[in-house]
This record gives C-alpha cells, structure tokens and sequence, in this order.
C-alpha cells in the first residue's frame, strides 16, 4: 500500500492518520437535540472506516460534517476534525470550499440525482477540477484516466454523454470517479451502493477498495447494511442514537461485538445459505394458487413470458429478481391490479378475473397485498383504526365490535392497541409496514402478496417484519414473498422461483436451489451478495442452520 | 428459536406518541399575513352582512339634494339622486360578498369533481374534460360573461352560473394535477385491490390528500369574483338599479367624482380591502400547503 507520508495527525494516533475526528457535536436547531454526540474517530491512510447505524442515528449528519457541511438547521458546537495534519473546523467558507474536492470528496447516495442532467461527462467531470491551471491537457488527461480506473470507458463519445444515457451502475462509477478526481485525502461514502443491484453493487464495492487502496485514501463507508460492510471495511464504528457504541477493526467487531446493539445489528443479518425449512408442505397436496401460463405486459411490450408458478396452502414461495425482472408485475396482476395479462390464474380451483373489481368479494378477501413502500401504501388521512377497518367493512361487513377486530389485527402484527388512534404520520417505517400488515391480516385472508415490503427499512426492521411474518404462515397463511434480496429467500420461503427478464429461469425448494444452483444466473446472483457468518451466535432468522457451509468473507480474507 | 431475546416483536409501549402534525388551517394561521388577511376581510364582510341592519337610511330612500357632502343626518352625504351614501354603502356588500362566494364555492366544487375524475379515470374522459376545459380558457373569463349576459340579460343567478362556469376548468386544472400525485401512490392501489368503487376511492382516499390546493383555490376564485362581480356591475351588465351594489355604486357616481368623492371611494375601499385581505388568507393557505406537502417524505 502507498504508505505516504503526509502532514502527520497532531497529536498521535496512526503513523497516516488521514482524518481525526475528536469529541464532535452535532446539534439540531431550534430543539437543541444532539444529533452527534461527542464522537472521536480515526480513519488512516488507504483504509476504510465502516459507519453503521439505522436511520435517524446521525451517521449521515456525521458523514457530512467531514466536510465541514452541516445540513439545513444543524450547526457543529464542539469537538475537531484534523484532515491530513490541518484543522478543518474554524476555517473561512472559502477554505472549505478550496478543501473539498481536493482534500475530501463525498458520494451521495442516489448517483442519478447528483449528476447534473444538463452537463455532459466531460463537463461534470471536470468541474471537480475547476482550480487546476488552466489549459494544457492535464485536466482531460486525468478525466480520461480516472475514467479507466472506474472501469469505464474513456472515448470521446462516452464523455459527450449525459448523464441519462447511463445505467444506475455506471452513473454511482461516474460519481466515484468524480471523487476521485481530485485525489483527495479523506473520502466519505454515503450508502453509495443502496438502489443498486447485487452484481451492479459487487462491482462498484471492488472498484472502491481498489481505489482507496491505490491512492492512499482514507474511505469512510456510511451503511445500514452490516453484510456489506462486513466484505469491505478494515475497521467498524457502530452508530447508536447520535454516539459510537463500538469501534474496532472489523474483524473483531464481527467476530465478538461487545456492545449488545452491535450484536442485535449482526444478528438481523440475513444469511445467504441454508438447507431450507424442514416443515416444507408435503407436496401432492392441492395448490391454494396456481399460475398457468402467464403473459403480461405494458401496451405492447411483454414484461412476462410464461410464467408457472405454485403456492400450496400454508406455504411461502419466494419470488426473486432484481429490478426490471417483472417480479412486481406479476404480484400485482395476482392481486387484480394489473390487468393486461392472459393466461390462467386458479386460486383455489376457481379462476381469478383480471381485474380485483370483477373478482367476487370472498375472492378479494382471501387475497391480500403489502406495498413495498410504507410511506405511500397508508393514507395520510386516516387514522390506523380506520385504515385497518376499511378492508374489513368492505369485504365482510361492518363488524359487531370494530374495536375487537381491529385489536385482534393489531395484535397479530405485533403492535399495541394503543395504536388504534394514531395516524401514519406518527408512526415509524416499521410500524407503518406493521400496519400495512395489520390491515391486509384483519379480513383473514389465505394468500398474503409482500412486494418488496422489506426494502425500504432498516436491517434490524427487516429482521423482525420477517419474524412476524413467520408467525403468520405458521397460523396457516400462504405467503408469496416478493423480494430482490437473495439472503432473505432462505430465510422465510420453502420454495423460490427465481426471475430473470420476465422468465423463471429457476423453480424449487430454497435449499436446493440455494445449494446447487442450475442456472448461471442464480449463481451469479448468490456469488454477488455479500455474505458473512455470525461467530458468536445463531441468528434468530434461522430455525435450523443445519448443513449450511461456512462461508465467512469477512474484509482482509 | 434460540437467542432471539434481543429483538423484542413489539417496541415498547409507547408513553406519548409523536406529535401529529399541525394541520393545514392552523399552519396557516400561524402566518401573520393570514391573521392580518382574516382581519382586514373580516371587517369587510362583517360590514357587509350586519350593515343592512344597523343602517340610517333604506338604500332607496331620498334624504336630500344629489351630490351634497354635508346633508344633515347623513355622515357621507347623498349621491346622485339624492340618497344617502353610507346606507347605500351598507346595504351594497351583501349582494356582492354573497354572490361572490356561491359562485365561487360552485365554481370550485365542480371543477374539484371534473380535475379528480379526469386525474383518477384517465383514459377518454381525461382527454375529453382537458379538451373541453381548454375551449372554455380560451374565452377571457369577463368577455364570455359580457357576451352571455348580452343576449340573456343581466340576472343575479346568470352571474353565479356564468362565474362559476368561468372558475371551473381552472380549478379542474389544478384539481387534476393534485390528483395525479395522490394516485401514484400505494394507498388508492391498496383500496383497489379490495375492490372499493371509484367514487369512493375519489371522496375517501383522494379527496382529503388534495384539500390544501383545493383550499388554495377556493380563496383566490373568491376573490377573482368579486372582482369580476363589481367590474360586471361596473359595465352595467351585473346587478341593475336601484339595487345597492359596490360595483353599481361606482359606475353610477364616477361622473361626480370630483363633487362627491365619498360615494365613489367607499365602495373602492371595501372592494379594495376584501381583495386584499382574500389574497393574503390565500397566501398563507398556499405557503401552509407546501409545508404539508413536504411533510410527506419517503
């Protein structure tokens, strides 16, 4: 590694210490509220420091005062941060400004909205470069070459590109290449990898190492995802309600996490292989859903080619595809709500219309559906006693005693009854989705659609959703678990049909499929996710970890 | 299940639940521009709902000679025909404030109907309720009633339907804009999906997510009434005499401007000051609005 020699840190610490940061507070105006609390950080030369924590813990706020950027009402009280031997707090806003970009570059997280749409890549990616002398081809020469080192390509009709004519992938390399432009000495990541696909996601992880290692800079990885800092960062500091509960190399860390929410963090983990449920239907049984055929699509374009697909009573077949694979087409069109599609849908014996509003009541009522995002699927309006009550006087009737359906329905979805009163806007992404549940639960349906209804909350969130959900197939309901997150498949699901560009390219039981994978594409998708085995206990996501192969990867192997 | 002691199922009982959210009336109540907007308006319409009753004189009662400024017993003096001004003036608002709100409420009400189906239907009806609306923009809204109220004559229920017609494909604009962000999103799929009608998914879900830009509307097409209501009368095709009017007051004694200024600058003022006052309840209905809206993050 590019050991260099720098303008040491002040007072100790490592031989590089690129950045250190020393009892900072980050407070929020006017409620006074720390949002940092009396954080010290170290983060050296060519290494990365992962920042892990669940919304709302600051590490976000944390991340941007690194570059001496505070968001809209929050201010920095105390504390220093010493970038490559130079204090950073204190200085004029046109220090800072020279400083970023040359000494500290920051990657938000959706590459889509930080690439100006107006400016072509030549243009943006010089701009990071603006107080380079001018003239001479020094600037266009390191376009081109950091280009080369993101892995794209450097031709002068990829640079009159703009930013819309790219994928998501190479947009988040763009942003990379962006940072790295200017060589800096400190760079902090924010989540850079959520909204990408795992393979897309295992690329552009590569390509970061990499680069911190080459250039000698000092990487500060900002995550929810433990999984993904596990494979990538040398050391870990877990956030916790504005403070750093635990720090140390990430080896450790993983290995024997002293703080008990580092271990609840590691323990929400989904892991990635299994041999499957033991209590899988017997199969022979009569399917409750059966899909025959499908073909779906929006206006001529077909998003779905013959699909089959089962889900017995009491079962939760899995549905796997990354983005564009068609797997939400097809939920909905179970659902009655997407209603260009041929083909049969049997649901329990009897065929299901198109459309939820030519389906019988009964019908709709033993099929229920959960949106992926919480904050859309509740009415703003509505209390949760109402929202959960609508469902049911629709498709059953008005109930003898609302109050007792709706706590019964509370209950099954892990919330108080206290609950009742509030409305969405009190409650948090979880509790939303508990609601969300709560309301699909309360007719007492037999089919239960999850789209997605996991991804857009935290990894401990995550965790206990799946739990409940558990406990809801155990009551007898069948469940077909939409999701793009591999490692979750074995966890809940006994079988899983695994999509790819509007086909099923794989169908079985999850330990089969997980541990012999017939399809290149299925092994793609489990060789790209990043994985890591818990040392210290067993996860509560699994019933039997019997069989599964060690497979720790964790950052330095 | 082994240690799975560390993720309790349910969080804790909660002692005291976040605080809802402010609602939209009292955001905007919270402006200053609101406050002074309710006040100046207030004054306004109150002079104009309890003037008929504390006035000294009928509207078409003769109390001296026209144009005087200092006729015994009246505080204003007499307008062109010899009648008291400030009874004139009291009795002129309630037309003028009632009309102009009915219009405006019916204007708003059917163009919120037409915005929500056309947003929420789509397909032929949207194409049909857009173009439509866009013919009906392309008439200014005082030439469309001049030309109407030419051939049917002037009638106080011809000015609320022909206002009404004029704020409608308006409102529906902004109506449909509204609700076509409220559709994007899961909750009106979710009411689908259990098969609720659309009419109710239109009153039940879309509705209450659309009353800030609603509510927005509703105070500026008040005021575009009454101001479209006093200039009609102005032209003498809005209420006719002897009515007492504000509009009608103008265009009788504009001549006499110089004579008589009260009779003229009264009813300016009062016009004046509802506008204004309207505009500013508006605004801060408008700024309360985009509050809220952000208020819903992802």
């Amino acid at each position: 590694m590019t050991t260099e020699h720098s303008g040491t840190g002040g007072a100790g610490g490592g031989a590089a210490a690129a950045v250190r940061v020393d009892g900072l507070t980050v407070i929020g105006r006017p409620s006074d509220v720390e949002i940092v609390s009396d954080v010290s950080l170290t983060v050296r030369r060519g290494e990365i420091l992962g920042l892990v924590g669940e919304s709302g813990s600051g590490k976000t706020t944390l991340g941007l005062s690194l570059l001496a950027h505070g968001k809209r009402a929050t201010a920095i009280t105390a504390g220093t941060i010493t970038l490559s031997g130079e204090d950073l707090l204190g200085r004029s806003e046109a220090e800072v400004r020279r400083l970023r970009g040359r000494s500290v570059a920051y990657i938000p997280q959706s590459p889509a909205s930080a690439l100006n749409p107006a400016l072509r890549l030549r243009v943006q990616l010089a701009e990071a470069l603006h107080d380079a002398p001018a003239g001479g081809g020094g600037v266009d020469a390191r376009v081109r070459e950091v280009l080369r080192e993101v892995a794209l390509p450097d031709d002068d009709a990829f640079l009159a590109r703009y930013p819309h004519q790219l994928s998501g992938g190479q947009q988040q390399r763009v942003a990379i290449a962006m940072a790295f432009i200017g060589r800096p000495d400190l760079i902090v990541l924010d989540e850079p990898t959520t909204g990408l696909d795992v393979t897309t996601q295992a690329h552009v992880l590569a390509t970061i190492r990499a680069l911190t290692r080459d250039y000698g800079t000092a990487g500060v990885y900002i995550s929810h995802d433990m999984a993904v800092v596990a494979d990538l960062a040398d050391e870990i500091a877990v956030m916790y309600d504005g403070k750093v509960v635990e720090r140390g190399p990430a080896r450790r860390v993983l290995a024997t996490p002293s703080h008990p929410y580092t271990a609840k963090l590691l323990r929400a983990v989904p892991l990635l292989k299994t041999t499957g449920h033991a209590e899988a239907a017997a199969p022979g049984e009569d399917a409750l859903l059966r899909v025959r055929g499908l073909r779906a699509g929006y206006g001529k374009a077909d998003v779905l080619r013959g699909i089959d697909v089962e889900v017995r009573r009491g079962e939760c077949v899995a549905l796997l595809g990354e983005s564009g694979s068609g797997k939400t087409t097809l939920a909905r069109s179970i659902a009655g709500l997407h209603r260009r599609f041929t083909g049969e849908v049997l649901f329990d014996g009897a065929p299901l219309a198109a459309s939820s509003y030519k389906r019988t009541a009964e019908q709709r009522r033993r099929v229920q559906y959960i949106f992926q995002n919480p904050y859309e699927a509740l009415n703003p309006r509505k209390s949760v006693r109402d929202l959960i009550l609508q469902p049911y006087t629709h498709l059953a009737g008005r109930p003898d005693d609302p109050d007792a359906v709706v706590g019964e329905a509370l209950e099954r979805a892990a919330l108080p009854a206290a609950y009742a009163a509030r409305y969405p806007e009190q409650l948090s992404g979880g509790e939303r989705q508990r609601v969300s549940i709560a309301r699909a639960v309360a007719t007492r349906p037999d089919l239960l659609i999850c789209d997605e209804i996991t991804s857009a909350l935290d990894v401990s969130v995550q965790a206990e959703i799946v739990k409940l959900l558990r406990g809801l197939q155990d009551d007898g309901m069948a469940l077909l678990f939409v999701t793009h997150n591999i490692a979750l498949v074995s966890n809940i699901a006994q079988r899983v049909a695994v999509l790819n560009s509007g086909e099923i390219v794989e169908y079985g039981p999850v330990g089969t499929v997980m541990s012999r994978p017939e399809h290149d594409y299925t092994r793609a998708l489990i060789a790209d996710t990043p994985d890591f085995e818990l040392s210290f206990s067993e996860s509560p996501l699994h019933r039997t970890i019997q069989g599964a192969e060690p497979r720790t990867r964790t950052a330095g192997d | 299940m082994t240690a799975a002691t560390a993720d309790t199922g349910a969080p804790a009982a909660p002692a005291a639940p976040p605080a809802r959210g402010r609602g939209l009336l009292r955001t905007a109540w919270g402006y200053g521009r609101t406050k002074a907007g309710v006040a100046i308006a207030g004054a306004v319409v109150l002079t104009a709902v309890i003037g008929p009753f504390v006035s000294p004189y009928a509207p078409t009662e003769l109390v001296g000679i026209p144009n005087a400024t200092d006729v015994d017993g009246t505080l204003f003096g007499t307008d062109q025909v010899g009648r008291d001004v400030f009874s004139r003036f009291l009795h002129g608002g309630y037309t003028l404030v009632l009309v102009a709100v009915t219009a405006a409420l019916a204007g708003v009400a059917a163009g919120a109907v037409l915005g929500m189906a056309a947003g929420y239907l789509r397909g032929r009806l949207d194409d049909l309720v857009m173009r439509a609306n866009d013919m009906l923009l392309a008439f200014p809204q005082l030439v469309l009633a001049l030309l109407v109220m030419s051939i049917l004559g002037p009638k106080v229920w011809l000015i609320v339907v022909l206002i009404a017609v004029s704020h409608a494909p308006r409102v529906a604009r902004v109506a449909r804009e509204a609700t076509l962000r409220v559709v994007e999103q899961d909750f009106v799929k979710s009411a689908e999906a259990i098969g609720v009608p659309r009419w109710r998914i239109m009153a039940g879900e879309i509705l209450p997510n659309i009353t800030g830009p609603l509510l927005v509307e509703l105070g500026l097409r008040i005021t575009y009434s009454v101001g479209l209501i006093a200039t009609l009368s102005f032209l003498g095709m809005g209420l006719q005499p002897p009515i007492a009017d504000w509009g009608l007051m103008i265009n009788e004694n504009r001549v006499v401007l110089t004579v008589q200024p009260w009779s003229v600058a009264l009813p300016v003022a009062a016009v004046a000051l509802l506008t204004i006052g309207a505009n500013l309840i508006t605004d801060g209905l408008a700024r309360a609005s985009i509050g809220i809206d952000r208020g819903v993050q992802k």
